[in-house]
């Protein structure tokens, strides 16, 4: 897909995000808007996948999200590339919802592999598949995305270490280095200090990445696929902004989890086209 | 069926069974995975490592990626079981279990040594007796415990081949075999009648169920009926066996090597509670912790021998 087509659909995504968001009165904008070129990137440019959904993923290359809690911009890129209608998009966090708060295998939407939400998890589940993926002689890769607060999390760096010792090179990391966290930002709630330096330490193979330029976006990721196989996992640390397309929610940690409402809803949409129809 | 005919003729641990048992089902299925957390030998896993090295994870000590890594071999197809001790493969990683596994339907195992406090010496850090509680309240988690060697052999292969999230739970100690070592009646789900009686239901799981057995003897010596269950999986829980027993004797003792709370005694209360309330009694671990000793003075201080299985029986009898 070309660049301006990968970013039609991400000015899209934006605006499934802050609608869903919007409807439910809950769940978390920020983060969703910020991965929302990564997202769109990987799912209509870079990754191999089979929208008839199989859970093993045999042949395909595999997502996991880690920072489950930016849902919205899950879902709406799996609608979007086909996985379930775009419509079922309304029902976000409503009774009896395929599309849980948080992902979900429980209610058997397509396109999700595993639950998150409680943070930290996803490397290591992401390591187990790329593992699955070795053993079953599937040279087709592991991808994942957690946040940068979430680095906090000490099965993290079990995950990296880990994936260092073993030479997992068929997992490609992301992570969504926003420095904004619940509390405030993340040198003010517990620092991370250089995470290129830490990464690089641990043993693995460090790219980084403006997040929300589709070009360096797709750019890297490309590097990152051709590093790929090469002894070392890799980590694109990606520089994002929380709430990037919508103004207000951008320079602020405030719309890590809060929805907007009606006015500032009309706001939003205001700043971001109908691109590609909405649900 | 009476309970004087039946004898051990060795001892073996248990731990040793599953050794046996994970090398035969990963012969068998070249699905199977073992991981591990720095414990090979605590778990006998090295004669797996030995045949199938290209089908082990050492992840070191670090039990929550363990925990990620087996749900996350499990969308390849794979069967891992995850080993290390019952307190870090239970407790520490519980979200972990929760979220990647329980709730994500994930086909993992995990596999635990050294459960309770006869693992002895290392003291009440390592003794988890909380750990079949906070696996059965999980949604979607088989729990099994099974009582010697070869029933533990047996359980391995078994929750191998039979699709889902499992717990298995075992111990350090050298134990009576006394259950066959094939073709004994093992079947997830389906409780084990090791004697007919009509006095009293004896329910025990784990190395406990030796236990009930002796106590059974003696009691049989004094004239007493006795019923003795071997409730090897806890969940999904026998419910028909305990209602067809307790039919019949009109009272239950549980005993089991874990707390009172939350273990087999409160999982035989609820189904009694519900359908018909004939008095119990527990042999378990009241709300404490354990500490350093042998197994067998650790079973003695901690109420768990079968003179405390008989005493609990009297009681529960008077109370009919």
């Amino acid at each position: 897909m070309q660049i301006a087509e990968l970013n039609k659909t991400a000015t899209q995504v934006r605006r499934d995000i802050v609608r869903m968001v919007h409807q439910c009165k809950s769940g978390h904008p920020g983060g969703s808007l910020g991965c929302a070129d990564f997202l769109t990137a990987l799912y209509f440019e870079i990754m191999h996948v089979n929208t008839d959904f199989k859970m093993d993923g045999i042949g395909e290359d595999l997502f996991f999200l880690s920072n489950g809690h930016i849902s919205p911009l899950f879902y709406s890129v799996l609608a979007r590339r086909g996985f379930f209608e775009v419509k079922e998009l309304g029902t976000f966090r409503h009774i009896n919802s395929r599309l849980q708060g948080h992902p979900t295998t429980h209610e058997g939407l397509p396109g999700i592999r595993i639950a998150s939400g409680s943070l930290g998890q996803g490397i290591s589940v992401a390591i187990g598949a790329a593992l699955a993926k070795k053993l079953n002689g599937d040279d087709k890769l592991v991808y994942a995305l957690t946040g940068d607060g979430e680095l906090q999390e000490g099965q993290i760096w079990e995950a990296a270490i880990f994936a260092a010792a073993k030479k997992v090179d068929n997992l490609i990391v992301t992570v969504d280095w926003n420095n904004a966290q619940i509390d405030g930002s993340t040198q003010q709630v517990c620092d991370l200090g250089d995470l290129h330096a830490k990464f690089k330490a641990f043993g693995w193979e460090v790219l980084e990445m403006k997040g929300n330029v589709m070009e360096d976006v797709v750019f890297t990721l490309t590097q990152a696929q051709l590093k790929a196989k090469q002894g070392k996992p890799i980590v694109i640390l990606m520089h994002t902004e929380m709430g990037f397309g919508v103004d207000f929610m951008m320079g602020t940690h405030k719309w890590h989890g809060s929805a907007p409402n009606d006015a500032q809803l009309e706001s939003a949409l205001s700043q971001l086209e109908e691109t590609l129809g909405d649900y | 069926m009476s309970l004087q005919d039946i004898t051990f003729t060795d001892k073996k641990d248990t731990r040793s069974g599953f050794g046996v048992g994970i090398h035969e089902a990963g012969k068998a299925n070249p699905n199977v995975v073992a991981m591990c957390a720095d414990l090979v030998g605590s778990l006998k896993l090295e004669k797996f490592i030995e045949d199938f090295p290209e089908r082990f994870v050492q992840t070191g000590i670090a039990e929550a990626n363990m925990i990620g890594i087996a749900a996350g071999l499990t969308i390849g197809g794979k069967i891992p079981v995850a080993t290390t001790f019952a307190n870090f493969g239970t407790g520490r990683v519980y979200d972990q279990i929760r979220q990647s596994v329980a709730y994500s339907d994930k086909n993992v195992k995990i596999c635990c040594s050294h459960a309770g406090l006869t693992l002895g010496e290392d003291g009440a850090t390592h003794q988890i007796l909380e750990d079949i509680g906070l696996m059965k309240m999980l949604p979607h988690m088989t729990v099994v415990v099974p009582c010697d060697y070869n029933q533990t052999r047996l359980a391995t292969k078994a929750i191998i081949e039979r699709v889902g999230p499992t717990y298995l739970r075992f111990g350090r100690p050298v134990w009576p075999i006394f259950t066959a070592a094939e073709d004994s009646g093992f079947e997830i789900g389906k409780a084990q009648f090791l004697s007919e009686g009509t006095d009293i239901t004896i329910i025990a799981c784990g190395h406990l169920v030796w236990h009930a057995v002796m106590a059974g003897q003696e009691l049989e010596k004094r004239g007493i009926s006795v019923e003795v269950i071997n409730m090897h999986t806890i969940k999904p829980l026998d419910v028909d066996a305990i209602l067809k027993s307790v039919g019949k004797t009109k009272c239950v003792v549980t005993a089991e090597e874990h707390q009172r709370n939350g273990g087999l005694g409160d999982a035989v209360a609820q189904v009694l509670i519900q359908n018909t309330p004939y008095p119990q009694e527990y042999v378990a671990v009241n709300d404490s912790f354990g500490e350093s000793g042998t197994p067998d003075q650790l079973l003695e201080k901690y109420g768990l021998m079968p003179k405390d299985i008989i005493a609990a029986v009297e009681k529960v009898m008077a109370r009919k």
